[in-house]
């Protein structure tokens, strides 16, 4: 199962072949860094931010003049999220709970911008919105 | 095998779900969302999915959240265009919207920021600007509101117009809640890029914002404090917002100053958390502030002050900010108060580019080089390059070459080291030295006495390599077919062997290459006799002659005839020497903007062309005039002219070269005339390696009445620098017809001497004639209107030259008349015709030159209507023979 595809919010127009396309080529790009290279990839004429966590890479493609290392902290910061959310996340409950990872995503992230940057107040709200029926 | 299985699986679930859809019974909503959720999962898979979107639609009417939600989710991902399907939910939206509940409104909010169709735009974008300053609206919704709100904008700015919501908008910066603060900063910082008016008063606000925030104890901002940086997020979106403006109002200036500051001091202090989280959160800041910094470019100390943050990130352990510091410091560099200080690493950049093992970093370290290059150092910042481009990856190649070939021309002292430097680039990286560099190298070597001798040899010597870079041959071919004269005295470096070198790479090269030297060899023919013979047995060749390729054969066979048919001087003609290349922009500077597409490296370039524009007192006064171009000082057939002094006959016929030489000053013409208007570039050049002072070129003309008109378009720079070119526009205007020529008249003081040099200006009537072409009758009829004696004007005189025919064409096509062929009965004869161009009137005139072989001697006929004219013409035509 692909962490990526699960997580896939697109932020721009593209047709899906175009997508698939993105996916595959970021894929190849990033898998093949190790540790001495950044945490940045120029791509196409955007830059991908990513890290990666164990065995799953994630990643952010923005515009050459955005800020990398808030979008770096931007990840991490999600991902503790998604950490405190899913008590200990591990891939298969993104795979199960995949909807609500959108929630959290949706939560932290809109428009292609970043929209919530506190953790207490994003579990806050994810906690409420999981006791509504 | 799993995959098959995985397949079958998934087939007879969608069966399943299909079915249920379509079943009689009406389907719970927690089933519906259940078979729903389960469509989407399978097409997050990868499987297409062609049907749901109805059941998913009809999910967003339910009052329940996590039916909603799902609903609104797969359309988010699955969009739809169908029409019916749209509107169903628009209108579910709208509803969405008007239901006061705040989480119904969010999920409707995300979902039109998530589509951002059209339909959705025309629908709402009336509606959420209203949400987002209305007094009751929920934070959370608030929040997203703005982002909604910025995603219409981006994909139909026409349907948000501003309106009164904007400074509303504005006053979201005080709210309490920072997470609207920073929705609120993303929208106006898109919003004010195209409507910098409407949110200015954003600035003031951002500011105190960011200075609250940069300053606060550890204990405020509980929420928004991420491993002990203070929002850091949103400081980096205040600095941005920042960004769109130029620096604010002294009063507002001081306190973003004094924020500013208090970052960059942070940086410094020792840090509270051991954790990258923290120091990346902290430098997240710390480089969007630096960025501002160079935004504003305004304030030398902070400029500084980044300048050494960032030279100390440069040798940090870790490579994000080595990364990150190599890109920062690329922007600095173009600023005039931190140019200095930049260069000031430029060893440890040089050891990046050598040790760095991710590509992209030394990536950045190539282009901080480049940035910060100039005459100081640009002989070091080359060799290193050259040096990389050895090892580099393919994919940079050829942008490494582009900018070492930009850096050469525009720091070259010396032309020799340019030239060895292309040779270089060809050597090293051949096959990505595109065209542009080396039509560059060619056009310069060409512009350039000086270095025209040393290009030959140096080209000579690199052709001697067993295996060497096809552009190499071309080059080398081009210049020694211009320029192989001048080592042919050698006799390592004879014309035979000359030719022999070239000829044994022929067979290796590509079609245009070969192309080329055959070019290179009909002009070996005109320079050096003794290879002829050799050359025609070549050309004269099947394999040339008959080549399949069109443009060899054509090349083959009109070369060898003209070879055999021409005279020499004829062939000395068509083969002259090529003329200087007019200025342009460099193309390589064009090509090296196109390949990096709209980034700050153009801008870059734009801020290198204006510093060296600055002739006259700015930081690097060039040699070369005021482009990237060369000075177009012109080359000559015969380079090292004694002193002239009258304003040269030679130029009766032609508009460029050298108006007169003596052992300190060279001065060039180069003019283009039009009509009764021309415009005359003069170039002055020093030949010494001493200044000239109070250099006061000045134009007398001794008409009474101003029949030629003579502007100076600017004064030139007084002082003129050893090995300098300056050069003067002179604007003219022809108002009536003129008989004397005015005068150049130069003052300047050299080493302790006064130095007076005058000289004519060859502005003569013939350069404003214009040709026109006729029929015989028409050239006879005229001819015998233009029968008043004084009309007439004629001249018989003794050929000074020899009496050539396509000479004789040439020169009468170069006074500016039309050559009119088989009007007069008797062959030998030239006829012609034009019209004098002046302000006030136009005269057209006729003339006829009679050749006497026999007794060498010509009878030259001119009518025109006005006998003045008549007069001046033929006094003028009758010295060109």
């Amino acid at each position: 199962i692909r962490f990526i595809l699960i997580q896939n919010r697109w932020y721009m127009q593209f047709d899906d072949d175009e997508k698939q396309k993105l996916i595959e080529e970021v894929h190849a790009v990033v898998t093949v860094r190790d540790a001495k290279h950044t945490n940045f990839v120029e791509f196409r004429n955007f830059k991908i931010i990513y890290r990666r966590y164990a065995g799953l890479y994630f990643c952010i493609c923005v515009d050459v003049n955005d800020n990398n290392l808030a979008y770096l902290e931007a990840i991490h910061n999600f991902v503790e999220v998604l950490n405190e959310y899913f008590h200990n996340v591990c891939e298969l409950d993104l795979v199960f709970n995949f909807y609500k990872v959108y929630t959290v995503v949706d939560e932290m992230f809109l428009a292609g911008e970043i929209r919530e940057t506190s953790q207490t107040k994003v579990l806050k709200q994810l906690l409420m919105l999981q006791s509504l029926e | 095998k799993s995959k098959e299985a995985e397949i079958k699986r998934i087939n007879k679930e969608l069966a399943n779900i299909r079915s249920k859809f379509k079943g009689d019974k009406a389907l719970d909503g927690y089933s519906k969302k259940k078979y729903v959720c389960k469509l989407l999962f399978i097409f997050l898979l990868g499987h297409d999915i062609d049907f749901g979107h109805m059941e998913a639609v009809n999910l967003l009417s339910s009052n329940r959240y996590t039916e909603k939600q799902i609903g609104y989710l797969f359309i988010s991902v699955l969009v739809n265009s169908n029409s019916e399907l749209i509107r169903l939910i628009n209108n579910a939206i709208k509803n969405d919207l008007a239901s006061r509940n705040p989480t119904f409104m969010g999920l409707a909010l995300h979902c039109i920021a998530n589509v951002g169709s059209r339909e959705m735009a025309e629908a709402f974008a009336g509606e959420v600007p209203k949400i987002l300053v209305a007094g009751d609206t929920m934070d959370s919704v608030k929040q997203s509101a703005a982002l909604c709100l910025l995603r219409l904008y981006r994909t139909s700015p026409d349907l948000v117009p501003m309106g009164d919501w904007t400074s509303r908008v504005v006053h979201l910066l005080n709210d309490q809640h920072l997470g609207v603060v920073t929705a609120a900063t993303s929208l106006i910082t898109t919003l004010a890029q195209k409507n910098p008016e409407e949110f200015k008063t954003s600035v003031s606000l951002a500011v105190s914002r960011l200075s609250r925030i940069v300053t606060s104890a550890s204990t405020d901002l509980q929420d928004y404090t991420y491993y002990f940086v203070p929002a850091p997020w949103l400081s980096v979106k205040l600095l941005r917002l920042l960004q769109c403006y130029p620096p604010p109002d002294p009063a507002v200036r001081g306190r973003l100053t004094e924020c500013l500051e208090t970052i960059l001091n942070k940086a410094q202090e020792p840090p509270k958390s051991k954790k990258v989280q923290h120091s990346n959160a902290k430098n997240a800041v710390l480089f969007e502030a630096i960025s501002l910094i160079i935004h504003h470019d305004s304030e030398p100390n902070l400029l500084v002050r980044a300048c050494n943050q960032l030279g100390q990130f440069l040798q940090h352990r870790e490579t994000n900010l080595r990364y990150l510091a190599l890109e920062s410091m690329c922007t600095l560099a173009s600023s005039e108060f931190s140019h200095e200080a930049v260069k000031t690493h430029i060893d440890t950049v040089i050891n990046a580019l050598k040790t760095e093992r991710d590509v992209s970093v030394r990536q950045r370290a190539v282009d901080l080089l480049y940035a910060m290059c100039d005459r100081s150092n640009a002989q070091q910042i080359v060799a290193e390059m050259l040096s990389y481009l050895e090892t580099a990856d393919y994919s940079i190649r050829e942008e490494i070459v582009l900018k070492v070939a930009i850096l050469a021309e525009k720091y070259a002292v010396d032309y020799a080291w340019y030239v060895d430097t292309i040779l270089n680039l060809i050597r090293i990286a051949g096959d990505y030295v595109s065209e542009e560099v080396w039509y560059r190298v060619i056009q310069i070597v060409i512009n350039r006495d000086d270095v025209q001798g040393y290009a030959a040899k140096t080209v000579f010597e690199a052709l001697q390599a067993p295996a060497c870079h096809e552009n190499l041959v071309k080059v080398g071919g081009y210049i020694l077919g211009e320029f192989g004269n001048l080592i042919a005295g050698d006799p390592r470096s004879s014309p035979l062997v000359q030719f022999n070198l070239l000829h044994s790479k022929f067979h290796l090269c590509s079609v245009p290459t070969r192309a080329l030297l055959l070019s290179t060899y009909i002009k070996f023919v005109n320079l050096f006799p003794e290879v002829k013979t050799t050359i025609q047995d070549v050309l004269r060749s099947d394999s040339q002659l008959k080549n399949a390729d069109v443009e060899l054969q054509q090349r083959a066979v009109e070369y060898l005839r003209l070879s055999t048919v021409a005279s020499t001087d004829i062939l000395a003609t068509v083969l002259e020497e090529m003329p200087p290349f007019p200025e342009r922009e460099s193309s390589i500077l064009a090509k090296l903007k196109k390949k990096k597409g709209p980034s700050t490296v153009t801008d870059l370039e734009d801020t290198k062309r204006e510093r060296s524009v600055d002739v006259n007192g700015g930081p690097e006064p060039a040699p070369a005039s005021t482009s990237a171009a060369v000075g177009p000082l012109p080359a000559f057939a015969f380079p090292n002219n004694p002193c002239i002094s009258a304003g040269g006959f030679e130029f009766v016929c032609k508009n460029n070269g050298v108006l007169f030489e003596n052992q300190l000053l060279q001065i060039g013409l180069k003019s283009e005339f039009r009509q009764n208007l021309g415009r005359m570039f003069i170039f002055y050049g020093n030949k010494t390696s001493t200044q000239f002072l109070n250099f006061t070129p000045t134009l007398i003309s001794l008409h009474a009445r101003a029949s030629l008109c003579l502007f100076l378009t600017k004064p030139v720079d007084p002082t003129v620098d050893g090995g300098a070119q300056v050069q003067q526009v002179v604007n003219i205007e022809c108002v009536s017809d003129f008989t004397e020529a005015p005068v150049l008249n130069i003052q300047f003081r050299y080493g302790g001497t006064f130095q007076n040099v005058s000289v004519q200006l060859p502005i003569t009537l013939n350069k404003f004639f214009q040709p026109t072409e006729m029929s015989s009758q028409d050239f006879f009829q005229r001819w015998k209107q233009l029968s008043n004696p004084q009309q007439e004007v004629q001249n018989i005189f003794k050929a000074k030259h020899p009496m050539d025919t396509e000479i004789t064409k040439a020169k009468i096509i170069g006074f500016g008349s039309a050559l009119l062929e088989e009007v007069d009965p008797n062959p030998a004869n030239f006829v012609g015709a034009g019209i004098i161009h002046t302000k006030t009137t136009q005269i057209g005139c006729l003339l006829r030159l009679e050749p006497n072989l026999q007794a060498q001697m010509y009878r030259l006929t001119l009518r025109t209507s006005k006998e003045t004219v008549s007069q001046r013409l033929c006094e003028l035509l009758s010295q060109q023979f």
